[in-house]
């Protein structure tokens, strides 16, 4: 096996384990009943059809942010409008699902491009304001992310939510636009396919053309790049319109493959977890999906915790955060690293 | 467009402003403090929203153990101020000693933040909504003798909340060490040159934890004024972006008093839009909208202004 494939492995390992005792210890300290708690954690995504169909639903949105994250990280930005260009894509399949009548194929297909449009001005934005004005991407992108979410949301109050109805919802979406399921007893859905195509598509674009070298050097070293010749402010501008792209059409496909109106508060924070895929993934969309199933897993077995057992699931966010921060601390695990790396010299001297 | 006009002309109204600076302008001391030693505080958001429920929960649970007021409020205060060095310690732990990214480490205590007060919140008081049903305290508001007095301005500056008004101080005293201590010169030194400071023997990384953990004292009381001022409960997220705003105050501010002239502009549009919720026709999307508005365009022009200052 490829020595740093193995070193990133081994961290992420240790870096699970710490953050899972750490869950386990939390756990015991405030239920009355950890194991069932714990049971219920680790084994109730798999311990019926519908509860594993939980999981690969929200598998999907995830692989979508955390593609959109990774590039976006990829070139060492901070943008952070995933969250809003996901949201917004729902917004979108919301608005263009009561106002075009035409063929489903046709209205997917219309759906995405649009999503994708309007993702990528979405993410854009702080990154074209940073790259005009040095303005910070972190700040600019949080501000429009709760920008988008009110502007979402008025959206929704005044022109789709129908007059008689008290809750802040759309009427339901025609069932002709509705993303076709594609496992019966699940709301999986044909989404699965787009996002296993986008990983695809991704990672062509980042490892077998010119673009992707050139995101993956500006990623690297930004100087050496424009020393190269490269104009890195474009590139930077591009991966993250590319980002807010894919993010967008989660949204969209995540709104019509799993819902059946539209709802102001539905935001899970899907762009937020794009976060964690992504540092999982070390970036890399190959390993998206991997990392997307492990976090919707999670994410699955803690809200059949909060339901059968009395410890809250918002106890996973604590969790995701450690686990970010343990993989991202270089001094954490560089020891046993280096140990591995030494004795993987020494046996390849011994091999030869 | 009266209404307006009436509603600028009434003491209550930059009674409000002031108020709503109150929170922004602690946090952004924090901001100020970290940025000079070199570091970007991304937390300060997390850290006030563990302030603001620390705040609640301590002083909520002495009131039931009947503690009396005065020591009750002096406990809450001390747990408050270490729940957000405690915020800046872990920062620290990571950043400085594990040597992960400052930005996402900054943004994964926010996450910590976000579910361990909701986490908290269920195990204390059986609730994730608020904590409505659960008595806690507010600090004492504090009547001027003289100043309250004056007419209009007596009534905007008198009978604040006490938290407001260590909220300014804390701009004089902020000032006066940055300028005239050796610990503030220290401090800025890191953050300038951190290399020369290393030379003279002093340990940059010590300089830099120990703003971290200043920082987070006063973002923390930031956060607890919203809880035990601004309202008497703490509902989720009830920073709502306050932390961020602050940073963007504090870099368009750069001086602790120019921070403070930033804020007040934030505590203007936060007063303004929870006024013309009242009787304005705007949508409330809308008005809701406005400090968020304002902070991105007010970062965006002053770094274009920056920037062209720099150019040239």
């Amino acid at each position: 096996m490829n020595k740093k494939l193995k070193v990133e492995i081994i961290r992420t390992l240790i870096a699970l384990s710490i953050a899972f005792t750490i869950l386990v210890v939390i756990v015991s300290l405030i239920s009355d009943n950890p194991l069932e708690a714990l049971y219920n954690l680790f084994l109730g995504p798999i311990s019926s059809k519908r509860n594993f169909g939980n999981v690969i639903e929200k598998t999907i949105p995830l692989i979508f942010t955390g593609l959109a994250v990774s590039l976006i990280f990829s070139s060492n930005n901070f943008n952070l409008a995933s969250e809003g260009a996901f949201y917004f894509g729902g917004v979108m399949a919301l608005v263009l699902c009561f106002t075009i009548n035409v063929p489903s194929i046709i209205f997917w297909i219309i759906l995405i491009i649009v999503s994708a449009t309007v993702g990528a001005i979405i993410v854009g934005l702080p990154g074209y304001l940073k790259n005009k004005t040095e303005a910070s991407e972190i700040v600019s992108s949080i501000m429009l992310n709760s920008i988008m979410f009110l502007l979402g949301t008025y959206i929704l109050v005044y022109y789709f939510k129908p007059a008689n109805s008290r809750a802040v919802s759309s009427a339901d979406f025609p069932d002709k636009y509705l993303m076709p399921n594609i496992i019966a007893g699940t709301r999986v859905h044909f989404g699965l396919f787009l996002a296993i195509f986008a990983v695809l598509l991704i990672y062509l674009l980042m490892f077998k053309t010119k673009l992707g070298y050139k995101i993956r050097m500006t990623g690297k070293n930004s100087n050496f790049a424009k020393v190269m010749g490269i104009n890195v402010s474009l590139v930077l501008l591009l991966t993250q319109l590319i980002g807010g792209a894919l993010a967008g059409i989660g949204g969209a496909v995540h709104t019509l493959g799993v819902f059946d109106n539209f709802t102001s508060n539905r935001s899970p924070g899907y762009g937020w977890d794009g976060i964690i895929v992504a540092v999982l993934a070390r970036n890399n969309p190959l390993y998206v999906p991997l990392a997307a199933f492990f976090v919707a897993y999670l994410k699955t077995g803690a809200a059949i915790m909060t339901r059968r057992s009395d410890v809250p699931a918002e106890i996973i966010l604590v969790i995701q955060a450690i686990i970010i921060l343990l993989i991202i601390s270089k001094n954490l695990i560089s020891k046993i690293e280096f140990k591995i790396l030494i004795s993987g010299k020494l046996d390849d001297g011994g091999a030869s | 467009m009266d209404n307006l006009i009436n509603l600028f002309l009434s003491a209550d109204f930059w009674f409000t402003v002031i108020k709503l600076t109150t929170p922004i302008l602690l946090a952004t001391m924090g901001a100020h403090i970290a940025l000079r030693a070199g570091v970007i505080n991304i937390g300060l958001e997390g850290i006030m929203l563990v302030g603001a429920f620390t705040g609640v929960i301590v002083s909520g649970k002495l009131f039931l153990l009947g503690v009396p007021i005065p020591i009750n409020l002096l406990i809450s205060v001390i747990a408050i101020i270490v729940s957000g060095m405690l915020g800046g310690f872990f920062i620290g732990f990571f950043h400085l000693k594990l040597n992960s990214d400052i930005g996402i480490t900054g943004l994964a205590y926010n996450m910590v933040a976000s579910g361990l007060t909701v986490f908290l919140l269920f195990v204390f008081v059986g609730d994730k909504g608020a904590s409505y049903t659960y008595k806690s305290l507010a600090f004492p508001t504090i009547e001027i003798p003289l100043i309250k007095s004056i007419p209009f301005i007596g009534e905007i500056i008198s009978g604040q909340n006490l938290l407001v008004y260590i909220a300014f101080l804390s701009v004089i005293i902020m000032t006066f060490v940055m300028k005239k201590t050796v610990f503030g010169l220290r401090i800025r030194a890191t953050g300038e040159n951190p290399k020369a400071v290393q030379s003279v023997g002093i340990s940059v990384k010590k300089v830099q934890m120990t703003a971290l953990l200043i920082s987070g004292g006063l973002a923390a009381l930031g956060g607890a004024f919203l809880s035990m001022g601004f309202v008497e409960y703490f509902v989720p997220e009830m920073t709502a972006g306050r932390g961020f705003i602050a940073l963007t105050a504090n870099t368009m501010g750069g001086t602790p008093v120019g921070g403070m002239l930033v804020t007040l502009l934030f505590g203007f549009a936060n007063a303004l839009s929870i006024s013309l919720q009242l009787f304005s026709t705007i949508p409330i999307q809308f008005i809701s909208m406005l400090p968020y508005l304002l902070t991105l365009i007010a970062l965006v022009f002053f770094s274009w202004r920056k920037m062209k200052r720099n150019v040239k």
